[in-house]
């Protein structure tokens, strides 16, 4: 592909070859005549001026996003915070109205439609708040969808779409169509779609937004677990900040189509950056947010006779106090480097609740 | 009295003279032009007076009955049927399907493709529905004396006439259905990198099918509407009874050539009607939300 920029062949910047998906002051004007509006917020008007003056809506304020390969990052932020827009920028479902979007090194905007196409046939999948299936096609024939426009055969494309049906928990469906099953099994289909593409890059728009909780909850984990053996680059949309907590390994939070925040979950918790987020900081589960190894003891002590990983949270190890008075804390490599006690998670839930 | 600001007469002549001039002058190529209709009209024609009764009887029953699988519809097509038989009609009631066949498949062919660019075009549909509206309120008369001077009184015209009256329903409806198609469903499909030609074929279209279906339906019964206007230039059928009937004062030849168009409407709006509910069930309307 000639539009391929070179981020990553330096040796001494290992830094950009890490990165999966790079937006560069991405501006998104919905409107009759973008640039006037444009012009106008470069002037530093608030979005609710240009609105005011042009009946212009920004969509996207300057957003510059870095996602790393491997993570799940998650952009958060209410309804008409220009989330689905951003994100919908990544394949170039929106055209921006100005800025730059690279993806795997490649300049997405500089792509000619052809080679969009096969863009979006190789390199990136999608899972949709409304799950976008075709309703007149069986299960099995929904998830091969992606492959069928690549051009894989029959035979083979059935078979990697039975496979990614069974990952999902849907065996047994396969021939069924999409509006015979409830709207959890639906958006695993959508899933077992995206899926199936075997792309490095899966955009999730509010996938688990339209789901029942308890349903809602049982696809995080789902999404979380399969993630732990497939390392994909996951950008995934939400509006519920307790969700973001739990499956983000980075959180953007975005208001009025700008980035307001970018952090690790504990980092937002911890500090949110304006009163707008620390209204959502205030209602949230912070025992879900804090991890232990930010709290915990360290150095060197006898080993406990229970031990958590230092990525677990704080719900976790809550219940074991019940029995135990201090509860070790592990690195990777399973040895302690250090240890909690009640008191310690105590201070910290309640110190973040706003009390003294 | 509105006052008579211009005079109108010029303007008339210059009409009338136009046409003239068309006639003298492209008469034979427009002829030519339309022949293929003409062809396809003679050969459906001849096939279906060909077919024997009892096989043409079947073959409908035995349609309805796979649209419905429960013996209700059969029985109301097998009636139809019979009655056209047991009046002596049978072969008019052949003609005039045939008329209403050919139209359709002609209305079918020229229809959906205007649909679909109208359904993809804004400029397209703003043009197009002008149009449409002239070609469905427009007194039938004021186009059938022109092509009747054009073509001369025959099949050509009735066949024409009622293409021109029976194909704005099945535009329009083939417009709204694929404009109805679920957005998150298409933008799902541009998001998996298809182009807009597989997005026609794979999705909307597909999804369209039960409207578009519908407009067929329609369309088959505004032909079977104009087959009196079309039998008064040379079409033949059942028309031709009805205007035999008005024509000797034979209120029964009118009443049952009439029923006869009746009998037909029935047993070809129902049975399309019944695989347009089949076809809508397989869909699903309105599922994944």
């Amino acid at each position: 592909m000639t539009d391929h920029i070179q981020l990553s062949n330096s040796a001494l910047s290992a830094g950009p070859d890490d990165l999966s998906i790079v937006m560069r002051g991405v501006t998104k004007i919905f409107g009759p005549d973008p640039q006037a509006a444009l012009a106008l917020l470069r002037q530093g008007k608030s979005k609710a001026d240009v609105q005011a003056k042009t009946g212009h809506v920004v969509g996207l304020d300057n957003v510059s996003l870095d996602i790393e390969r491997g993570q799940i990052y998650v952009v958060m932020g209410l309804s008409g915070s220009g989330k689905s827009t951003l994100i919908r920028h990544v394949n170039r479902l929106i055209e921006p109205t100005a800025g730059e979007i690279v993806v795997n090194g490649e300049k997405v905007l500089d792509m000619t439609m052809a080679q969009l196409g096969d863009f979006r046939r190789n390199r990136i999948a999608m899972v949709f708040q409304k799950f976008g299936l075709l309703p007149h096609r069986s299960v099995i024939d929904n998830v091969a969808y992606g492959l069928e426009t690549r051009g894989v055969n029959r035979a083979e494309r059935l078979e990697k779409a039975a496979h990614w049906i069974g990952i999902v928990g849907l065996s047994g469906y396969e021939k069924s169509r999409p509006r015979q099953l409830s709207g959890g099994q639906q958006q695993r289909v959508g899933l077992a779609r995206a899926l199936a593409m075997d792309t490095d890059i899966l955009l999730m728009d509010e996938a688990f937004s339209a789901l029942d909780p308890l349903i809602r909850s049982g696809m995080q984990e789902q999404l979380l677990d399969l993630q732990s053996s497939l390392n994909k680059t996951i950008l995934f949309i939400t509006h519920d900040f307790d969700e973001a907590l739990k499956i983000g390994n980075r959180i953007a939070v975005l208001k009025d189509g700008a980035v307001q925040q970018v952090g690790k979950p504990e980092e937002i918790v911890l500090n949110p950056a304006n009163a707008h987020i620390e209204e959502f900081v205030r209602d949230v589960n912070k025992a879900r947010a804090i991890h232990i190894r930010t709290i915990m003891e360290k150095g060197v002590f006898e080993p406990c006779e229970v031990a958590m990983p230092a990525d677990a949270r704080c719900e976790d190890v809550l219940p074991c106090f019940d029995r135990h008075e201090w509860v070790g804390v592990l690195d990777d490599a399973g040895s302690q480097i250090g240890r909690v006690r009640a008191r310690q998670v105590i201070r910290a839930l309640a110190r973040y609740n706003g009390q003294p | 009295m509105f006052p008579e600001l211009i005079d109108t007469r010029p303007l008339r002549r210059a009409v009338d003279d136009g046409l003239g001039w068309v006639v003298r002058n492209w008469g034979g190529e427009l002829e030519a032009a339309a022949h293929p209709l003409l062809v396809l009209l003679n050969w459906i024609e001849r096939l279906l007076i060909a077919t024997p009764w009892w096989l043409f009887i079947g073959f409908f029953v035995g349609l309805a009955f796979l649209a419905t699988r429960n013996w209700r519809l059969p029985l109301v097509v097998f009636l139809g049927l019979v009655f056209l038989g047991l009046m002596q009609l049978w072969r008019d009631a052949m003609i005039t399907t045939a008329l209403m066949i050919a139209a359709t498949l002609t209305a079918i062919v020229v229809s959906i493709p205007v649909g679909v660019g109208m359904s993809r075009s804004e400029r397209a549909r703003h043009m197009v529905t002008p149009v449409l509206d002239l070609m469905q309120t427009l007194p039938s008369f004021v186009y059938l004396i022109p092509t009747v001077m054009i073509f001369g009184p025959g099949k050509i015209p009735a066949l024409l006439a009622t293409i021109v009256y029976a194909s704005p329903p099945l535009i329009r409806l083939t417009d709204l259905g694929l404009r109805n198609v679920d957005p998150a469903v298409m933008e799902a499909s541009r998001a998996f990198g298809t182009s807009s030609t597989q997005r026609l074929f794979g999705v909307q279209i597909p999804l369209a099918l039960p409207t578009i279906l519908a407009g067929i339906n329609q369309t088959t019964m505004m032909a079977l509407a104009m087959v009196v206007i079309a039998s008064m230039i040379g079409a033949g059928g059942l028309g031709y009874q009805v205007l035999q009937g008005i024509g000797r004062l034979e209120v029964s030849r009118g009443l049952f050539a009439g029923l006869g168009i009746v009998a037909l409407a029935i047993v070809f709006d129902r049975i399309t009607q019944a695989y347009g509910r089949r076809l809508q069930e397989r869909i699903g309307v309105g599922e994944v939300r």
